[in-house]
């Protein structure tokens, strides 16, 4: 059995691969917004005078960043039923990866804001600005800029790993590639066109995270984007 | 004086011990023997510092004499370990239950500091915001003005600071002389009663200090009550009605201009003037 061209081209333009790829990104979307508002909680919640929600917040990163993601979505999806807690393959796909990436998104808008300046705090307080209106006006903004790039760097992460949630038969890009595998036998040709999907996925979003990053340079007429994104590996 | 406070005293309910007393009707800063302490470092040690309405004031003293802490402590930017500071008659920062200061909420200092307009050294002008969006940013979102109503208000004060053409601009196009004077514009936004300035030309190339100076000394002649903390002792003579010496976390000298300069009383001013004049 060697390379063919036929089999390669037939899955690259298959239908059922193409299902697999837009499941891929919805499921990253979803599981990224959910995990994006859970991990800006915990941020404030890492960064509040309150002890309680401190430690809560610490705990959780700490739990979820020091276990594999594999691990998390086997025993949400195949562990928990075992003391009742039954979720489908979608619900507890979702659920793993927005958790997950809460513990990392926390550290990161933790690392945002505490970038922007303290005479900015100065200033808004002085303007008789209260917590709600400080964060809303002044810092937030702010920190968004340094926030974006790193921010991108975990949605391009986010497109590659959900393919974990192959392993509790979520029926995305990898999983597809792997029935059809199974089927034809053509193994090569199906992973590597399951390769060039998630590479045209990360391809695109890393065009659109450009300019989202240009936006909001604009003010500062410089660029924190090489800094940032450096300091960020996934 | 007597007289004053009895008046006073009527309108506060809670006074208790002798730093309790009420503040005098024609003080606008009044601050009672403030201590403050970062760690082991004493700061302040007891400094008491009265401000009539109208005043102008200049505080100078070296670095860590405390003169910034305690324009701080004033819009309750820092916390205060023991003492009283009234601005306006309100007691900034604490409540007092039982003759012991319980900080207020953070939307009761936020209230507070909505008098108290402050210039910093490093101007702190929001920089993803324009000029006038920097300077309407406050009465919009904390006063709730109308934004049209805002923005009419905030070109008038662009002009009071000669920048009207610097509407549109953002922070990081403009020099540090420009930024400082937005920054001005945007404490004056607020309608403050009376305005701090956190030693506002230090952080200015020379040739940029006299355009910041010139707006203050435009502001004072206007009335405002100010309080400045700054080595420039042109502006001293020019506006201000008092200058202190601060030194070692206390007040050493408190004299008009003239006194202060030409027949200072304490050593430590002698020796502060011989050699920023030198």
């Amino acid at each position: 059995m060697t390379w063919s061209w036929d089999s390669f081209f037939e899955y690259m333009f298959s239908y059922y691969m193409l299902q697999g790829a837009w499941t891929t990104i919805w499921l990253s979307v979803v599981s990224m917004v959910i995990g994006c508002s859970l991990g800006f909680v915990a941020a404030l919640m890492k960064m509040s005078k309150n002890p309680v929600l401190r430690g809560i917040a610490d705990f959780y990163v700490w739990l979820w960043r020091g276990t594999p993601l594999l691990v998390q979505l086997v025993i949400i999806y195949a562990g928990l039923p075992q003391i009742g807690i039954r979720l489908g393959v979608i619900e507890s796909a979702i659920l793993g990866l927005a958790v997950n990436e809460g513990a990392y998104f926390a550290e990161i808008v933790r690392a945002g804001i505490m970038s922007v300046d303290r005479g900015q705090n100065d200033a808004a307080r002085a303007l008789g600005m209260d917590y709600r209106r400080l964060m809303r006006i002044v810092i937030l903004p702010q920190a968004t800029r340094v926030i974006i790039p790193p921010l991108g760097n975990q949605f391009n992460g986010m497109l590659k790993t959900s393919s974990l949630a192959s392993v509790i038969s979520m029926e995305e890009l990898l999983r597809h590639a792997q029935q059809l595998a199974q089927i034809e036998f053509r193994v090569l040709e199906v992973y590597i066109v399951a390769a060039i999907g998630y590479l045209i996925m990360t391809s695109v979003w890393g065009a659109i995270q450009k300019r989202i990053e240009a936006h909001y340079d604009k003010p500062f007429g410089g660029s924190v984007q090489g800094v940032a994104a450096a300091s960020m590996p996934r | 004086m007597d007289t004053m406070n009895d008046q006073q005293a009527s309108t506060r309910q809670k006074t208790s011990g002798n730093a309790g007393t009420p503040s005098s009707g024609d003080l606008m800063v009044d601050a009672r023997n403030v201590h403050k302490a970062f760690g082991d470092n004493q700061v302040l040690k007891g400094v008491t510092l009265e401000v009539c309405f109208g005043e102008v004031v200049l505080i100078a003293g070296r670095s860590g004499s405390g003169k910034s802490t305690l324009l701080r402590c004033i819009d309750h930017l820092e916390t205060i370990d023991a003492g009283r500071i009234f601005v306006n008659g309100h007691l900034v920062g604490y409540s007092e239950e039982n003759g012991k200061l319980v900080e207020l909420t953070d939307k009761q200092v936020a209230f507070q500091r909505r008098d108290i307009g402050v210039v910093f050294q490093q101007f702190n002008l929001f920089p993803h915001l324009s000029v006038i969006d920097n300077i309407t940013a406050a009465p919009v979102h904390v006063l709730g003005v109308d934004p049209e109503k805002a923005r009419a208000e905030a070109r008038d004060l662009l002009v009071r600071v000669d920048l009207p053409e610097k509407e549109t601009a953002y922070p990081k196009q403009l020099s540090g002389g420009q930024q400082q004077r937005v920054a001005i514009a945007r404490a004056l936004a607020m309608k403050p009663k009376v305005m701090l300035f956190d030693e506002p030309t230090s952080a200015l190339d020379p040739e940029m200090i006299s355009e910041v100076l010139n707006v203050m000394v435009d502001l004072s002649k206007q009335g405002m009550t100010m309080i400045v903390v700054s080595h420039e002792m042109g502006f001293a003579r020019a506006a201000a009605d008092r200058v202190i010496l601060m030194h070692n976390g206390q007040i050493e000298e408190d004299a008009p201009p003239t006194e202060f300069f030409d027949a200072p009383k304490s050593e430590a001013t002698r020796q502060f003037l011989a050699k920023i004049l030198r």
